[in-house]
C-alpha cells in the first residue's frame, strides 16, 4: 500500500486512489456542515469553534455567497476553500458575461466538481480537501437544490445532507426526522441536526437562510432563540414520555 | 453623432445619454439605453463604438461585482474609476476599445462624484463632462448655467437646456435622451425625454 498512496496519479491494485481517500479523511476532521432544503428555504449550518477569544469572528465567514442566488458552505481544509470559492465566484460572473444569465444551481456545482477532479488527475497536484454542500434557487424556476462535492469530484443532489466531523451521526439523524418543511421549520430542522454533535448555543453554530431574495446569515441572538425553542420542545417531549407511564 | 454629458449636485448626480444606435446613414433604434447601472449606486454612461462599448461596459460591470463578492463590501467610485481607466490603458497599445465614459456614483463617505474617462484613458475627477458633437453645446450651456449643489430641479432644468440646445444646433441631433440619477438610495432611471416613438 505504501507504494501506492504517494503520487494522485497512480492507481492501486485493488482500484484505490489513495490520496483521493486521503483527503476524504481530512474531510471527516473538518468541522460540522450541514444543509436542508425546504420548498421555500434551504438552510445551511456550520459547526464554529469558540475557542479561539481573540479573534475577530467576521473575518471567519463559513458560509459564502457564490453569487446572489448561490451560496455555499464546505467541511475540511478552509485554505483549499478559500481557492475553490474563488474560481467558483469568477466562473459565476464569467458565466453572466458570456451568456447573460446567472448560473443554475446544478452548473455552478458541475464546474466546482469537475475542478476537483481536475486535481485528481494531474501530476504534480494534490486534491482539494474539502467537501462542499452548494445551495441556490434556480434562477428561473424558482425551484430549491441542495447539492454535495467531494474530493473525489463527484457530486449529486440532496434533500438533506451532512458532512465534515460527526457526519454520518447527523446524516442518519436526518434520514430519521426529514420530512418536507418551509420556512422557519426547515430552519429547526437544520439547528436539530447540528445540535446532534454540537455543543448548543448561538456561539458554537453559524446558521445561513437562502430564499428566493437571497441570502441572510443569522445572527446569534436568533440563533440562541430558535436553540432555546428546540430545547423546550426536547424537553416537553421528555415530560410527555414520563407522564403516562407514571398515570399506568 | 452620439453624446453622453453628467454633472454633480448636492447630494447627487445626474448622466443624460442618448439613445440612438446609427449605422452610417440607417438608424437602427432610438431607445437604446446607453447608461449601465454598474451597482447599486454606480451609473456609467458610454458613448462609442457599438460592440466596443457593450463589451467593455458589460466586462466591467462583472469585474465590479465580482469584486463584491470576492470582498464583501463594493467597490468606491473612485476606485471603480481607477479600474476602468488600467484595463482602457493596458488595451489602448493593443486592441484598444473605443468607449468614452462618464462615470458618476454616491458613495456614503465622499459623497456624489463624477469621472471622466476617454477612449485613451484620460481619467480627470470633475463636477461636469461631456463627449461626443454635442460636448461643445452642453459644455457650453453648463459652463454658463452650471454652480455648485445645485438641486435635483435646477439640475434636470440644466439638462433640459443641453438637450434643447443639442436638438437646435446639431445638424444631425440624436432623437431621443435618457437621464439617470444616482444618490444615498441608489443609481436609477430618472426619465426619457423623446421627439419619437420607438
Amino acid at each position: 500500500m505504501a507504494r501506492y498512496d504517494r503520487a494522485i496519479t497512480v492507481f492501486s491494485p485493488d482500484g484505490h486512489l489513495f490520496q483521493v481517500e486521503y483527503a476524504l479523511e481530512a474531510v471527516r476532521k473538518g468541522n460540522a456542515a450541514v444543509g436542508v432544503r425546504g420548498t421555500d428555504t434551504i438552510v445551511l449550518g456550520v459547526e464554529k469553534k469558540s475557542t479561539v477569544k481573540l479573534q475577530d469572528s467576521r473575518s471567519v465567514r463559513k458560509i459564502v455567497s457564490l453569487d446572489d442566488h448561490i451560496a455555499l458552505a464546505c467541511a475540511g481544509l478552509k485554505a483549499d476553500a478559500r481557492v475553490l470559492i474563488n474560481r467558483a465566484r469568477i466562473e459565476c460572473q464569467s458565466h453572466r458575461l458570456t451568456v447573460e444569465d446567472p448560473v443554475t444551481v446544478e452548473y455552478i456545482t458541475r464546474y466546482i466538481a469537475g475542478l476537483q477532479q481536475k486535481y485528481t488527475q494531474s501530476g504534480g497536484v494534490r486534491p482539494f480537501g474539502l467537501s462542499t454542500l452548494i445551495v441556490g434557487f434556480d434562477p428561473y424556476t424558482g425551484v430549491p437544490s441542495l447539492y454535495q462535492t467531494d474530493p473525489s469530484g463527484t457530486f449529486s443532489a440532496w434533500k438533506a445532507n451532512a458532512t465534515g466531523r460527526n457526519s454520518n451521526s447527523m446524516r442518519e439523524f436526518l434520514e430519521k426526522n426529514y420530512k418536507e418543511t418551509s420556512g422557519q421549520e426547515t430552519i429547526k430542522l437544520a439547528i436539530r441536526a447540528l445540535l446532534e454533535v454540537v455543543e448548543s448555543g448561538g456561539k458554537n453554530i453559524e446558521v445561513a437562510v437562502m430564499t428566493t431574495e437571497g441570502l441572510r446569515q443569522l445572527e446569534e441572538a436568533e440563533i440562541d432563540a430558535i436553540v432555546a425553542e428546540i430545547e423546550a420542545e426536547k424537553a416537553a417531549a421528555e415530560a410527555a414520555k414520563k407522564a403516562p407511564a407514571k398515570e399506568t | 453623432m452620439e453624446c453622453v454629458f453628467g454633472m454633480v449636485g448636492k447630494g447627487f448626480a445626474l448622466v443624460v445619454a442618448d439613445s440612438s444606435a446609427v449605422n452610417s446613414i440607417l438608424v437602427h433604434k432610438s431607445n437604446e439605453d446607453k447608461i449601465m447601472v454598474l451597482d447599486s449606486h454606480k451609473l456609467m454612461g458610454a458613448s462609442g463604438e457599438a460592440g466596443d462599448r457593450a463589451q467593455f461596459t458589460e466586462y466591467v460591470q462583472k469585474n465590479v461585482a465580482l469584486y463584491q463578492y470576492r470582498n464583501g463590501i463594493p467597490l468606491t467610485t473612485k476606485a471603480a474609476a481607477n479600474f476602468m481607466r488600467g484595463e482602457l490603458a493596458t488595451a489602448l497599445r493593443k486592441n484598444p476599445y473605443m468607449v468614452n465614459i462618464v462615470l458618476a456614483g454616491y458613495d456614503r463617505e465622499t459623497g456624489p462624484s463624477l469621472y471622466f474617462i476617454d477612449y485613451i484613458a484620460t481619467l480627470h475627477k470633475v463636477d461636469k463632462a461631456a463627449f461626443g458633437y454635442g460636448s461643445y453645446f452642453a459644455l457650453s450651456m453648463m459652463d454658463h448655467h452650471y454652480h455648485p449643489n445645485m438641486t435635483v430641479d435646477e439640475a434636470l432644468k440644466l439638462a433640459d437646456q443641453c438637450i434643447d440646445e443639442i436638438r437646435s444646433r446639431l445638424v444631425v441631433a440624436p432623437q431621443n435622451f435618457v437621464i439617470k440619477i444616482v444618490d444615498q438610495d441608489g443609481a436609477r432611471e430618472h426619465s426619457w425625454r423623446r421627439t419619437t416613438k420607438d
